[in-house]
């Protein structure tokens, strides 16, 4: 498939007002508000475009998909440093920016957005543009870039992306220390204050885990000063939470994610708690989760439910809304592009 | 383009504005507004119409709401440290300064974040959070003086980007209004806030899309220990290919900078940082981390550099010796104020493997312009910082420095990089995005700037050029360099 392909279907569907749905391997068809529209399959338009270890970047098509992706970088040594969840064996590169989750590194790396450094989009109609570029530090013209990383393909198709990459790192390894909530909250905010090799933290239901990962010497020393037993079959444990297969994440409860800032106190909420991120991060399994989010300074997502979806994000307030909506339609002046998918006025 | 503007509408804005502000925070007279007729880039001066100068967000609202019913431009000011004129008066509008903003309003060592106005300076942040073990990381070389208001604005970089992140990853949350007087608040204090990444949109802006009155920047703990590698190459281009093995290795330095033999001889008589003055290029390579990692980082660069041919090796043996070794680089830019009159400093960014070729080019200039350019630069991020030496007096200098300049922002837009890495477009590089843009891209940007702003009247005229302006600029560009009326101010 070629990039003309996607270009005009989309001048297509804007010519004639058909709400498109874009979608690449559907790992995260479960993920915003409810998708419609006529099916765009991006998978087509797939490829690494370039990948040079030594400059740290790679430019990659929509549709490549994403364990292709990473299994080149492993090769060369290097790796998304944002650990992105693929939720599938499916899972595309563009849908991974388009979606802009991170996994269980986003602490310490930092998130997706972060390691963004270009993008070709296709707008709303049906114009290929490229924002960003393939270098380190660009600040010509405002970044589009990031702002389409995450924006849940509402702005445009992102068609192509080129990412940050960092060196896998050369040691790693995962203890497990007993911990109440507030002790393990308490663990987490110290350590991340101090120069510590940490590079993710998870906690349930007693138990405090924590990756350390960086030079040999550092990792033993960091391990020393933490204490606690090295957990067995770390890669699998980190990869279960990512992909929400731990046992957390089963039944069919509803799913919600809420990002707090990190020292915030135990939420107190009946339901059963995993947390991530140094304490920004804290999955809850509950009817409704909004409000105390909101009270701790932070906002709730609907990240997984049964039935029907809407009002799946934090809503925003109307001096905001109105910034979404005047962006909406200066990249999409037809509302094609997954239309409410994000929130109902998009 | 500096003459007094048109005496009855300055009346009307300056009354209208003291309408709220006390007396001291209107200016118009000359004499007291001639201070903010430029920022860092001298070479393009206008004087404000009015200057405003507010010290809480509710005069900043009224600031604002005042002249989007006046239909009157807002140019935000932080330090006016910044290299591409973003901070440029309008001469029929509101030069709205932001330095009575500076206070730290509250450092959490437990959550690692402080939050600051916007007229805080750079350095002062770490300052702050020093006495509890922690650090702002981004460091732009004007550190001392700038703003964080201005960094968020330029999304500012510093020598220590390729590990810790720009302005932009290092920034939680931004308050402030949009030109009509509107509260924003983007970010958030926990992470991934919902909706669109309005907080990186607001990054780099250029003061056109908001204007903050609050920023919350992350703090880092404080590394134990940090040490540096000085390595002499007697060929530049075995330096840069040094760089890409530095990375291929799996390091990733802390701080990564490169200087040629002009720039480590003029930086040499200025600050007596100990530079080979024989090598052609030498490389500065940090470790910074625990003690154990730093040795172990220290070995595998000094491994790397000596496979790539350094002459010569010096490590860092104490932190006084390592602040001697960044001294030179730091002072950079003032000590090419003693070998000349004037510089013109460029930003332009390319991919490292074209480094060689780039400067090859450079070189080229030199001899076709008839100026020296000496090179400092950001080697593991590929941004660089050639600066031609000058003297403002001579004006056919200064027309070639600009003919200069403009063929070396091409050459990197040419080689996959960007007319800017960190400094801005500002008026400076206005002309050149027609060359990193097509008109549709250009056009989405405008689109942009309008969904903030409908009335373009937040910064107007910078960074982003209208599409009537490329054409122009189309027509000269075609005669091969050779600008018709060079003796016209072109802003």
């Amino acid at each position: 498939m070629t990039l003309g392909v996607l270009q005009e279907r989309i001048r297509e569907a804007a010519a004639r007002g058909t709400p498109l749905r874009l979608r690449g391997g559907g790992s995260k068809d479960f993920y915003g508000n409810e998708p419609r529209g006529e099916l765009l399959d991006t998978r087509g338009y797939a490829g690494i475009a370039s990948y040079e270890p030594s400059e740290l970047v790679v430019t990659a098509r929509c549709g490549t998909p994403l364990a292709e992706l990473e299994h080149t970088l492993r090769q060369s040594g290097q790796c998304l440093p944002f650990e992105p969840p693929h939720f599938a064996p499916g899972a595309t590169f563009g849908g991974c920016v388009a979606a802009g989750l991170s996994g269980p590194r986003r602490a310490c790396a930092g998130a997706l957005r972060d390691f963004v450094l270009g993008v070709k989009l296709v707008d709303g109609r049906g114009r290929a543009l490229g924002f960003g570029g393939q270098v380190m530090k660009n600040v010509a013209g405002y970044d589009l870039s990031r702002l389409a990383a995450g924006s849940l393909g509402t702005l445009g198709l992102i068609a192509e992306a080129s990412l940050k990459v960092l060196p896998l790192p050369a040691c790693e390894l995962t203890l497990q220390l007993e911990a109440s909530e507030a002790a393990a909250l308490d663990s987490m905010n110290l350590w991340a204050g101090q120069p510590l090799p940490v590079s993710a933290t998870a906690w349930h239901r007693g138990a405090l885990r924590v990756r350390l990962s960086g030079s040999e010497p550092a990792v033993r020393a960091a391990a020393r000063k933490i204490g606690g037993a090295q957990l067995d079959q770390e890669e699998q444990f980190w990869h279960d939470v990512r992909e929400h297969r731990h046992a957390f994440f089963g039944g069919s409860e509803p799913l919600w994610r809420l990002a707090v800032p990190s020292v915030c106190a135990p939420l107190g909420l009946p339901g059963d708690t995993l947390i991530e991120w140094g304490g920004a991060l804290r999955w809850v399994r509950a009817q409704d989760a909004r409000e105390i989010a909101a009270k701790a300074g932070g906002h709730a997502t609907l990240f997984r439910s049964q039935g029907k979806r809407q009002g799946v994000f934090a809503a925003l307030d109307p001096v905001a809304m109105g910034l979404h909506r005047r962006l909406k339609a200066a990249f999409d002046p037809a509302a094609i592009l997954n239309p409410g998918r994000m929130y109902p006025e998009l | 383009m500096t003459e007094a503007p048109a005496a009855a509408r300055q009346g009307e804005v300056a009354r209208a504005l003291r309408g709220f502000l006390p007396a001291c925070a209107v200016l118009w007279e000359e004499e007291d507004t001639r201070p903010y007729e430029c920022d860092g880039l001298t070479a393009y001066r206008q004087l404000p119409m009015v200057v405003a100068l507010p010290e809480t967000e509710e005069q900043v609202r009224r600031i604002l709401e005042t002249c989007s019913s006046m239909k009157i431009p807002v140019v935000p000011r932080g330090a006016g440290t910044g290299l591409s004129g973003g901070a440029l008066p309008s001469g029929d509008g509101v030069l709205l300064s932001m330095a009575k903003f500076m206070r730290v309003l509250r450092v959490d060592p437990r959550a690692r974040i402080a939050v600051v106005q916007p007229g805080v300076r750079n350095a002062a942040i770490s300052e702050a959070a020093a006495p509890l073990g922690l650090y702002y990381a981004p460091d732009p070389s004007s550190q001392i003086a700038c703003t964080i208001g201005g960094n968020v604005a330029e999304n500012a970089g510093g020598v220590h980007c390729l590990k810790y992140g720009l302005t932009v990853h290092n920034v939680l949350r931004l308050r402030g209004f949009t030109v009509a007087g509107e509260p924003v608040e983007f970010g958030s204090h926990g992470p991934d806030a919902p909706g669109y990444d309005l907080l990186a949109l607001a990054i780099g802006s250029e003061g056109m899309l908001v204007v903050v009155t609050e920023v919350t920047v992350k703090l880092l703990p404080r590394p134990q220990c940090a040490r540096v590698v000085m390595a002499s190459f007697d060929d530049l281009e075995k330096a840069g290919q040094a760089v890409a093995e530095v990375i291929a290795a799996g390091i990733i330095p802390a701080g990564l900078e490169m200087m040629d033999r002009p720039a480590t001889r003029a930086v040499e008589q200025f600050v007596g940082a100990g530079y080979d003055l024989d090598a052609a290029a030498i490389l500065l390579c940090e470790s910074d981390g625990t003690p154990e990692e730093v040795e172990d980082e220290i070995a595998r660069m000094r491994e790397v550099l000596a496979r790539c041919g350094a002459s010569r090796m010096t490590v860092s043996r104490d932190e006084a010796e390592r602040l001697r070794f960044w001294s030179g680089r730091k002072s950079a830019f003032p000590a090419m104020g003693r070998i000349s009159p004037d510089y013109y400093c460029m930003d332009g960014t390319i991919p490292r493997k074209r480094l060689g070729e780039v400067l090859a080019f450079i070189g080229e200039m030199e001899r076709k312009y008839g100026l020296r350019c000496p090179n400092v630069f950001h080697a593991g991020d590929g941004n660089l910082h050639p600066l031609i030496l000058y003297d403002a007096n001579n004006p056919d200098e200064l027309r070639r420095t600009e003919l200069f300049a403009a063929e070396v922002l091409e050459k990197c837009v040419a080689a996959g990089g960007t007319i800017t890495g960190e400094h801005g477009v500002g008026v400076e590089k206005i002309n050149q995005m027609c060359i990193q843009f097509r008109p549709d891209e250009l056009e989405l940007f405008l689109a942009v700037k309008r969904a903030f702003d409908p009335a373009m009247l937040l910064n107007p005229g910078k960074a982003v050029p209208t599409l009537a302006r490329c054409a122009e600029y189309g027509r000269m560009h075609v005669h091969g360099g050779k600008l018709p009326h060079p003796e016209l101010p072109r802003f």
